[in-house]
């Protein structure tokens, strides 16, 4: 294992953790707040394809990214009005956001391109750019590789970390936040309302699902593949529940899942495809990694798992 | 049932439609990943374009949303009196097995996979003659002795494309080292452009200065981080080296516009013919593609060694392995 390799898989883990991260976030936002979220794979969607939309169509990426803002908020706030105002059931709101999600993109990429729901290849000018910080080739590999080089979405998204902790447990926002989980009946004794609260959360939650969906189309590739979220909003899921629903948490949690994927790319190259046994295991692993680990958290080997006291019950003013 | 094959109608009278003029009414069936595709889907449309437009006949169309939809529009399409019914992709082996023998007046073409029917004609390629080809480009245009394959669905049909790759490569030097992945085991392994880009960028970091993908709609983000890279991708199935003009070694091409197009020609001639062909360098249904947005990286020696070698393939001079015949690849 040489110095560049191993920055190099640190680099891969990095990139890929990214949008598990923000998802993740975006979920801690939620469930903190009391609403179950498994639409974070069709937020991360369509925001993956208004970003390449819109940056297709007006050739800035800064526009792509302010779309997929906007297209996950507004899937936020439907889940938003499913699960608060109409008291609907959390999770098939959140399932169905997923295959609305899928569905819609495909029919307006087909509409507006003409490319079986694909959007046309983004040029360099329409996307994200890597950015070299100051100093970037005179600290070392390390620096180059890992620290340096990546796109403006990756340095937001590991400030969103601390963003968040500050938020949620520095601020008054935060503890009504977590009393909206925990005892949302305190917060409505308290004169605040629950619903609002709510909202608030799940807003934020679309705002880190557009900025994760737009690092996929327009930052890591080039425009938007059918259903090219690949599950990575289940597997944040996986890694805010293997967090225990804490920030920092989920950031190591996060990095270590891509770290796991990040190998597993390295091994399979370098082993003999004819190997099957081998690449198999690997990609047994590499792909099952998460699940694996949250299963061993949920049994209770490492700890206890608690969600909010109030997760997935609509709450009800008057009973 | 009734709800969904009402849809299924609503959706075909929106498809191409118009009065046929000859004997045959032929249908095509897309695989997931819709009809533009760049790849195979696309390929297929332009064939049955091309016999459209020669023909004046119309045909009738469908692009696949689901899995489940493969029997009930071969079925549908059946039931219509549609023949022949062109479908494409390896997934529709079984359904055309159970249909096609409903149906024994109807005439089916199936594409890349083979369906031993009286009614069915199958159309297979030998890929790994063009990867060979590609795999001799690629070893002769690295310069640092080490090149990368990045496949889809890790399935017999893609080890084809792997191991040809490397007995080109290795046929031009033999010290080379050639890196391979696999995105998955699943159908979902065919569209994670990221996990594509990720692979490829794996496989730079590790010296590859040449990269082939087929990988589908993942194979986009191949060769975009090939570009990114400043390193040398291999498209595949349709021409892709217009993606990165000058940053595409070059594309593997199957000709499926081709044997669409003159499966559809001799159904309409009343000369269709049930059985297998298998479609290599020799039938002109696999080839390599040269055009003006890779001339500039493809030297005259490397023209010349590989026309050598396709001409060599053709006279049977040089035979290059398929790994479906035996499951494996000689190294």
């Amino acid at each position: 294992m040489d110095l560049d390799l191993i920055a190099q898989v640190f680099a891969s883990a990095t990139r890929l953790a990214t949008p598990i991260l923000l998802a993740c976030l975006a979920g801690l936002f939620s469930e903190r707040a009391g609403i179950l979220d498994i639409g974070l794979e069709g937020k991360m969607m369509i925001a993956a394809f208004a970003a390449a939309a819109t940056a297709s169509l007006t050739g800035s990426p800064v526009f792509g990214l302010c779309a997929a803002i906007s297209a996950s908020l507004a899937f936020a706030l439907l889940h938003g009005f499913a699960s608060i105002t109409l008291r609907g059931n959390q999770l098939i709101s959140g399932v169905s956001i997923n295959m609305f999600a899928l569905g819609i993109a495909g029919l307006t990429g087909s509409a507006l391109f003409g490319l079986s729901g694909r959007t046309p290849n983004l040029t360099s000018e329409q996307r994200f750019s890597n950015l070299c910080l100051p100093f970037h080739s005179d600290l070392g590999v390390i620096y180059r590789d890992v620290v340096s080089g990546h796109s403006a979405i990756v340095y937001v998204a590991f400030g969103c970390v601390l963003g968040t902790w500050w938020l949620v447990y520095k601020t008054r926002f935060g503890l009504r936040l977590r009393a909206a989980g925990e005892a949302p009946d305190a917060v409505e004794t308290a004169g605040i309302s629950v619903a609002r609260v709510r909202y608030y959360a799940v807003a934020i939650g679309g705002v880190l699902c557009g900025i994760a969906g737009a690092h996929l189309s327009i930052a890591l590739s080039a425009g938007y593949t059918e259903a090219m979220t690949a599950d990575r909003g289940f597997i944040a899921l996986a890694a805010l529940i293997f967090a225990k629903w804490r920030p920092f948490a989920a950031l190591f949690t996060c990095l270590l899942f891509g770290f796991v994927q990040a190998i597993g790319f390295q091994i399979e190259g370098v082993v003999e495809i004819d190997n099957r046994w081998l690449t198999t295991l690997v990609e047994f692993l590499e792909a099952s990694f998460p699940y694996i680990m949250t299963v061993i958290v949920l049994a209770g080997f490492v700890g206890k798992a608690t969600p909010s006291a109030a997760g997935g019950i609509p709450y009800t003013k008057e009973r | 049932m009734n709800c969904s094959s009402t849809l299924i109608s609503l959706l075909l009278c929106t498809s191409v439609g118009g009065a046929a003029l000859a004997e045959s009414k032929p249908a095509v069936i897309y695989g997931l990943g819709g009809k533009f595709d760049r790849s195979f889907n696309e390929s297929t449309y332009n064939g049955a374009q091309r016999f459209t437009s020669e023909t004046g006949t119309a045909y009738r169309e469908f692009e696949l949303q689901s899995d489940a939809q493969r029997e009930q529009v071969l079925r549908r399409f059946a039931q219509e009196g549609r023949s022949p019914i062109v479908v494409a992709g390896f997934a529709f082996a079984q359904p055309v097995n159970t249909v096609a023998q409903e149906y024994p007046d109807t005439s089916f073409v199936i594409i890349d996979s083979v369906v031993e029917l009286p009614n069915v004609r199958s159309l297979v390629f030998k890929e790994h003659e063009g990867s060979f080809l590609v795999g001799l480009l690629a070893a002769l245009a690295s310069e640092t002795g080490s090149i990368g394959f990045v496949g889809g669905m890790d399935i017999p049909l893609i080890r084809a494309f792997a191991c040809g790759y490397r007995q080109g490569a290795l046929e031009v030097d033999e010290d080379i080292s050639i890196l391979e992945n696999m995105t998955g085991t699943t159908g979902a392994a065919w569209s994670d452009p990221v996990k594509g880009g990720e692979l490829a960028r794996a496989q730079i970091g590790r010296g590859a200065d040449v990269i082939f993908q087929a990988a589908g709609g993942t194979g986009v983000g191949v060769l975009q981080a090939a570009a990114d890279g400043g390193i040398l991708g291999i498209g595949t199935d349709s021409n892709q080296n217009g993606l990165h003009p000058g940053q595409v070694l070059t594309s593997m091409l199957k000709r499926v516009d081709v044997a669409v197009y003159s499966a559809l020609m001799a159904a309409d001639q009343d000369a269709f013919e049930p059985g297998v062909s298998s479609l290599g360098l020799a039938e002109g249904g696999i080839d390599w593609a040269d055009d003006e947005n890779n001339s500039s990286l493809i030297s005259d020696e490397m023209r010349a060694a590989v026309t050598e070698a396709k001409e060599a393939i053709i006279s049977g001079e040089i035979v290059v392995h398929d790994y479906r015949t035996d499951d494996s690849c000689p190294s």
